[in-house]
């Protein structure tokens, strides 16, 4: 037996090139490069914890970006209070009230909307799951206090201990390592006896209830935790932009991280993660080119649900060539 | 009175059209009951309701004494109620090992379990193989199962249902689609767990019915016009106007 199998051998080479390469690009002067290595590991983590609910769970949720937009916003308006004044018990810069925060009322939104969004299927789910982003964008746009449509702009990062976000070489070491601890997190659950339910529940949902399964409860425990995690890449994306707006949470960022999962290959601890790099890349090099980068992109998404089932890790993968 | 199961008074309409139409049944502890009848007898449609996947307009199904006619789908299972699908139900981008030991995970109470792989549970996998074992597919365990024959898969629902140690079996036509050959393999395989498990048995093949049967009843437009032992129904003159007539 080896000790690593194929797709093993290419998540660690992915993930090894991910780590080195930013810094190198960095320290001989590309600095943009690591923004954008930050910023793809930033969105990579919200791509892992949506492919736990729409890859493993095959729950199409389409207003995932919301959990983003909060979990920015939970480090935003804190520090808002804390420059302009106003709401003192919530004006801090701490990242260790802001985090736990965001975590906290995405894990909330995630609980109180996947309650009734659960209790639909199929295109219905993808539609509610969506109003209900769309509710808390109109939600977020309409309140002048913290700048409306035209977002917030934060000077001050989360501060924590040892690590200082204002150092671009640590910020992308911090969202590195969270995006390695979703990865595992996600892989220690969906091997779990929980994550068998999850994947389960998604081959035959009839079956699992008559099993004895009340697969509602599972599904709404992965929705939430899915949520939770990407409310935290929220909180991220807030300290990396330093600048919020409802437009992280548009019902089309939703779809770009839908996309990344299914690019890249859903229900596979890596392929989110690729579909995050493919999108990143691919967006870079097109938009340079073109305004309307968006349509070769929609081809590409075509071509690869047409004659890449499995996306991006399938083709890698080849042909069924590990089954575990 | 010793009926595991007993349904009394059931009514269910579909529009105009009435599945289930004052039906009354009941089975004994222990006894393989069938029940046959003519396509569109609403067969399905009884044991949907027994499931709790759809509910009754009227009547009563009480469950060793206890009514849950209203009860979730889920909440029967942990009763002690499995079901065998008509349509093979199985989790197909599983493996054969997994589809078994996700039934005995049922079993053992909630699956809130996020830490430990499943894969490295060895007790339930080994009770999985034990399973596959008795139904003869012990060497396709590790294979997916999308990649084994009909048959096969209707071996696998019955070791499913096994694998909840269900008191009562509700056995959906586990014949339909097989062959000669494999219909006889399926008889052998029922006549080796009954006795064991109280069996209600929905099928459509008479030989397999008066092969296995202690007592059966006959399903014709959602009523049950007859209930006995084999010879009973075979000596039936209502049953063989409404339906062994028409074989």
């Amino acid at each position: 037996m080896s000790f690593l199998t194929r797709r093993g051998w290419i998540s660690a080479v992915v993930m090894a090139l991910l780590a080195v390469l930013p810094p190198v690009f960095f320290l001989t002067g590309n600095a943009f490069y690591l923004d954008l290595a930050t910023r793809l590991s930033i969105l990579a983590i919200a791509a892992v914890s949506l492919n736990l609910i729409l890859g493993y769970g095959g729950l199409v949720s389409f207003g995932h970006a919301a959990f983003v937009g909060l979990g920015a916003y939970a480090v935003g308006i804190p520090a808002h209070h804390w420059l302009y004044g106003g709401l003192d018990f919530l004006a801090t810069t701490s990242g260790f009230v802001q985090v736990p925060l965001a975590v906290a009322v995405t894990a909330l939104f995630a609980l109180i909307t996947g309650a009734v969004c659960l209790r639909t299927k199929g295109v219905y789910f993808i539609m509610i799951t969506m109003a209900f982003a769309q509710m808390i964008y109109y939600l977020i746009v309409s309140i002048e206090e913290y700048g409306g449509d035209d977002g917030l702009v934060i000077d001050t990062r989360s501060e924590l201990p040892l690590i200082d976000l204002d150092n671009p070489l640590q910020l992308f070491g911090l969202a590195y390592v969270s995006l390695l601890v979703a990865m595992l997190l996600v892989r220690m659950i969906t091997r779990s006896r929980f994550g068998m339910v999850l994947q389960g529940a998604k081959g035959n949902e009839e079956r699992m209830v008559t099993l004895g399964f009340n697969i509602y409860a599972y599904r709404l425990t992965a929705y939430v935790i899915s949520g939770a995690m990407c409310g935290y890449a929220g909180a991220l994306l807030g300290n990396f932009t330093t600048f919020i707006s409802p437009e992280m949470m548009d019902w089309s960022r939703s779809g770009e991280l839908m996309f990344m999962v299914i690019l890249g290959g859903a229900a596979t601890t890596l392929g989110p993660v690729l579909g995050a790099i493919a999108f990143i890349v691919v967006e870079e090099i097109l938009s340079s080119f073109t305004i309307y980068w968006h349509l070769p992109f929609g081809l590409m998404l075509m071509g690869v649900v047409l004659f890449a089932r499995g996306g991006l890790m399938g083709l890698l993968r080849g042909r069924r060539e590990d089954g575990e | 009175m010793n009926a595991v199961l007993d349904i009394s008074g059931l009514n269910k309409s579909f529009g105009g059209i009435k599945a289930t139409d004052d039906l009354n049944l009941s089975v004994r502890a222990g006894e393989l009951h069938a029940v046959i009848g003519p396509n569109g007898a609403g067969k399905t449609t009884l044991i949907s309701q027994l499931t709790g996947m759809q509910k009754p307009d009227s009547g009563r199904i009480r469950f060793k004494g206890r009514d849950i006619t209203a009860m979730a789908p889920y909440s029967r299972a942990h009763l002690g109620i499995a079901r065998s699908f008509q349509i093979t139900s199985l989790i197909l981008e599983m493996s054969v090992l997994d589809n078994i030991a996700l039934a005995l995970q049922a079993r053992e109470g909630h699956s809130f379990r996020f830490i430990r792989p499943a894969h490295a549970l060895t007790r339930l996998r080994a009770e999985a193989l034990a399973l596959l074992d008795r139904v003869g597919l012990a060497d396709k365990a590790d294979q997916p199962t999308v990649a084994l024959s009909h048959g096969e898969h209707r071996h696998m629902e019955i070791a499913i249902a096994l694998a909840s140690k269900a008191e009562l079996m509700l056995l959906d036509e586990p014949m339909a689609g097989l062959g000669i050959e494999e219909s006889a393999q399926m008889v052998e395989l029922l006549r080796g767990i009954k006795g064991r498990h109280t069996i209600l048995l929905i099928e459509h093949d008479m030989d397999a019915v008066f092969a296995l049967a202690d007592r059966i009843s006959v399903l014709v437009y959602g009523h049950i016009i007859a209930t006995g032992s084999p010879d009973e129904i075979r000596g039936n003159e209502a049953v063989q106007h409404a339906y062994l007539g028409e074989e």
